[in-house]
């Protein structure tokens, strides 16, 4: 719990205290712990000198913003145009039936979390599916389906070696 | 980065004059040797996500492993996006000026052997003419770049965006030099306006009128004016901010210290969307270096001049592109627009003059003050003069980058230089301007790209998204995707936007349904006008062209869903059908095994069926099957 605060302090500590510096501070928590916690809200509001109800403003108007854990795995499926003309839509789909999830929310294993993206910008290899930080071009449900168990068998792995451990 | 400092020989690298600048220049130029082979690897988004940086390692090890003399030994360049996405992993080999496409890793020990070592081309990673399937050896012979006037987009693909000394190399930062050192700032906003540039972003508002009444508005209120990048570039489907900010973030960056000089600001911001963390860091590269050489930060060019910029990121929010969104984002606020009974080049960021140009905007400032502004009036066409980027996507050939003058027409981008529909029919519609632009038909192809006339069409320029579509794609289901984006996208401040929209998607909704009348059109252009009329910010007010567009250009379609519930494209799920021809179907079983829902069936090597009752419509089966068996009706 320490090694987590001190590494929180180094965010805040890093910018100015002023208001225009939460968006930042906001950004740099989620990117080092998946999340804003409850915990660190207070902190970078207090460090910003604005109120929590600001906070809580800025974190639910902002799409990238989380209030709780990340699964283990994230995909991105893009909505793009030029994804959803070549069916991305039949992928986000696809996952919904796999993973029991809207987009937006996680298993309850916290193994994956399912979002869409506006655009990734990888038009030419659409639809794109981002999985983790890896672009994956020219999806279809068949290979997603296939990358899945690819992934559910590390994890498998994964837990098994933990427990040896 | 190779240390410019060696290259003027004192300590401190800082550049005290547009001599030294030039002087830097030349030493930098005369220290390569133009017929050292190079091997240039795309590295722009697309390539990279087709794997280029494992190509890049590979010829690395390959190179190493073949043991070259030092001498002769090629560099390995990395660069921003070369525009033609669809072939990549995209390689180029100088000097000969090779194009190899489509390269694997498994292909570089033969380019080492065979191109760099013995000279020769490899057929097999050649262009091939579409027409003739004649191979051709470099880029200037393939039509899609050919057909193209590269102004803008000219160094990217060219340079190392991570190296300052590519970019002087390539004579940045030498309008800036000339601005700052032959030039007052009057003199710069009177190029900018007699260049006739309009904002890239989208409206096409003059960029030097907008900069005038900035300085009209400072000569009111006093210092501090604010200069501001909007590189949130959120129309889905669009990349061309991204290419230029990852491929020659110098240009952005030049343009901007311009525009401050000329405006008098000493404090800039560059508002990046997060979803591009390679042009965030390319940015952030390019800002240190320049600030190492003297041409960021105190007394630039000891011209007495100085200037500060810091980037902010987007957070996922659509309506930060808008300009009063993106100053109340900048403020650490949920980025809400606000009315503009005063406009944003008198009270913008934190109240005060502001102004805004988009990426591709600041991109062509240096290029206007380095060649002058009759040059850049000679582009493109009398009232939209220059160059415009587009991105090139959906049912083309040819996905990328393009850029051609102004002017220029929806036929000539998408077919010539596009290369058409994969299949070979006429397209049926392309969609500019993203969620705020229109549809125009295949029989308006010949509408010349530019602002007024796309506006007539009753679409709009937009950023510069091109989206393809073919008889494939059905314009209810298009008018419901962009919908559903601005609904989420809507900040909910005005009634008009929050509920209008939501309402049109309702409609529209319906119609994907069958249901609903030839009246429910009637309403559905009333609400889409209210909503034009009262909603308080551009996401608002451009919310309809695609439905209005749609409904003006194919209201066929609409009527065969609301008269004859039938999606004449195969799109809308539920007007659907999916059916195996048993003429086609091998038995193979593929799709049954893929079916989510168990509901095809049939005997090993006999031709399958697929139970409708059951059927979710998926489209599951219709991907996997091999023999093009699954049908729509």
């Amino acid at each position: 719990m320490s090694h987590y605060a001190e590494a929180l302090d180094e965010i805040m500590e890093s910018y100015p205290g002023q208001p225009e510096y939460l968006i930042f501070m906001l950004q740099d928590i989620q990117a080092k712990y998946g999340y804003i916690s409850k915990e660190s809200m207070l902190l970078a509001c207090d460090r910003a000198g604005v109120p929590l109800t600001q906070g809580y403003s800025v974190a639910t108007f902002y799409q990238s913003f989380r209030l709780d854990p990340k699964g283990e795995h994230e995909i991105r499926v893009c909505s793009g145009t030029a994804c959803h003309l070549k069916g991305s839509h039949r992928l986000v789909e696809a996952l919904e039936r796999r993973l029991g999830v809207k987009p937006g929310e996680t298993t309850e294993d916290l193994r994956f979390t399912l979002n869409t993206v506006n655009c990734v910008g990888a038009c030419a290899l659409a639809p794109v599916v981002v999985v983790d930080e890896t672009y994956q071009p020219n999806m279809s449900a068949k290979k997603l389906a296939k990358q899945l168990k690819t992934l559910d068998h590390e994890l498998t792995i994964d837990t098994k070696e933990q427990g040896h451990g | 980065m190779a240390n410019p400092g060696t290259a003027l020989k004192r300590e401190d690298w800082r550049l005290k004059s547009a001599q030294d600048l030039a002087a830097l220049q030349n030493q930098i130029l005369a220290s390569r040797d133009p017929e050292r082979p190079e091997i240039v690897v795309c590295h722009g988004s697309g390539c990279m996500a087709n794997g280029s940086p494992k190509v890049t390692d590979a010829l690395r090890a390959a190179l190493t492993e073949a043991g070259i003399d030092a001498k002769v030994m090629p560099g390995i360049k990395t660069t921003g996006c070369q525009g033609f996405c669809s072939r990549g992993p995209l390689v180029l080999i100088r000097p000969q000026g090779l194009f190899y496409e489509q390269v694997k890793p498994k292909d570089v020990t033969e380019i080492v052997e065979r191109t760099i070592m013995a000279g020769e081309p490899i057929e097999r990673l050649l262009y091939k003419l579409p027409e003739t399937g004649e191979p051709v050896l470099t880029e200037q012979e393939i039509p899609f770049y050919n057909l193209q006037q590269r102004i803008v987009l000219h160094n990217i693909g060219k340079i190392d965006p991570a190296d300052i000394t590519d970019t002087i190399a390539a004579g940045g930062y030498q309008a800036l030099a000339q601005a700052l050192t032959a030039m007052d700032p009057e003199q710069v906003v009177a190029e900018i306006e007699k260049s006739g540039l309009r904002g890239r972003g989208g409206a096409g508002f003059p960029t030097g009128r907008k900069w005038r009444s900035a300085l009209n508005a400072v000569a009111k209120k006093g210092r501090p004016i604010y200069v501001v990048v909007n590189g949130d570039e959120g129309d889905p489907g669009a990349f061309m901010d991204r290419t230029i900010m990852e491929g020659d973030p110098h240009a952005v960056l030049e343009g901007l210290i311009i525009g401050a000089y000329a405006l008098g600001a000493s404090q800039g911001y560059l508002y990046v969307r997060a979803e591009y963390p390679l042009a965030i860091k390319h940015l952030e590269i390019a800002m240190s270096q320049a600030r190492e050489l003297g041409l960021l930060g105190e007394n630039i060019l000891n011209s007495g001049f100085s200037f500060e910029v810091q980037i902010n990121r987007g957070a996922g929010a659509f309506v930060c592109g808008e300009s009063t969104a993106l100053f109340t984002s900048i403020e650490g606020k949920p980025g809400n627009p606000r009315p503009k009974y005063v406009r944003s080049v008198e009270e913008g960021l934190w109240g005060r003059p502001t102004v805004l140009n988009n990426v591709e905007t600041w991109a062509n400032i240096p290029l206007i003050i380095g060649n002058g502004s009759d040059w850049y009036a000679g582009l493109g066409v009398p009232h939209s003069t220059g160059t415009k980027v587009f991105s090139l996507v959906g049912k083309v050939n040819n996905v990328g980058l393009v850029e051609v003058p102004m002017g220029a027409t929806i036929s000539r981008i998408v077919e010539e230089i596009g290369g058409g529909v994969p299949d070979g029919s006429p397209f049926k519609a392309v969609q500019t301007g993203g969620p705020s632009g229109g549809c125009i038909p295949y029989h308006l192809k010949n509408t010349p790209v530019d602002f007024d006339s796309l506006t007539q069409a009753g679409s709009m320029m937009g950023s510069g998204a091109m989206i393809v579509m073919d008889e494939g794609d059905c314009v209810v289901d298009v008018g419901r995707y962009f919908l559903r984006f601005l609904e989420e996208e809507s900040c909910g401040k005005c009634l008009p936007c929050r509920l209008g929209l939501t309402r049109m998607r309702e409609i529209l909704d319906n119609f994907s349904r069958g249901q609903g009348s030839e009246e429910d059109i009637e309403d559905l252009i009333s609400l889409a006008q209210a909503v034009q009329d009262g909603a308080l910010c551009a996401l608002g007010t451009s919310a309809p062209n695609p439905v209005l567009t749609t409904i003006r250009y194919f209201k066929e379609e609409y009527l065969a869903h609301v008269r004859d519930r039938r999606c004449p494209a195969g799109v809308c799920k539920e007007l659907i059908t999916y059916a195996i021809d048993p003429e086609l179907c091998t038995g193979c079983a593929s799709c049954a095994r893929q079916c989510p829902n168990n509901c095809i069936s049939g005997e090993k090597k006999k031709p399958h069926v697929i139970d409708a009752a059951l059927c979710i419509r998926c489209g599951i089966c219709k991907e996997t099957c091999k023999f093009d068996a699954v049908k729509v009706s």
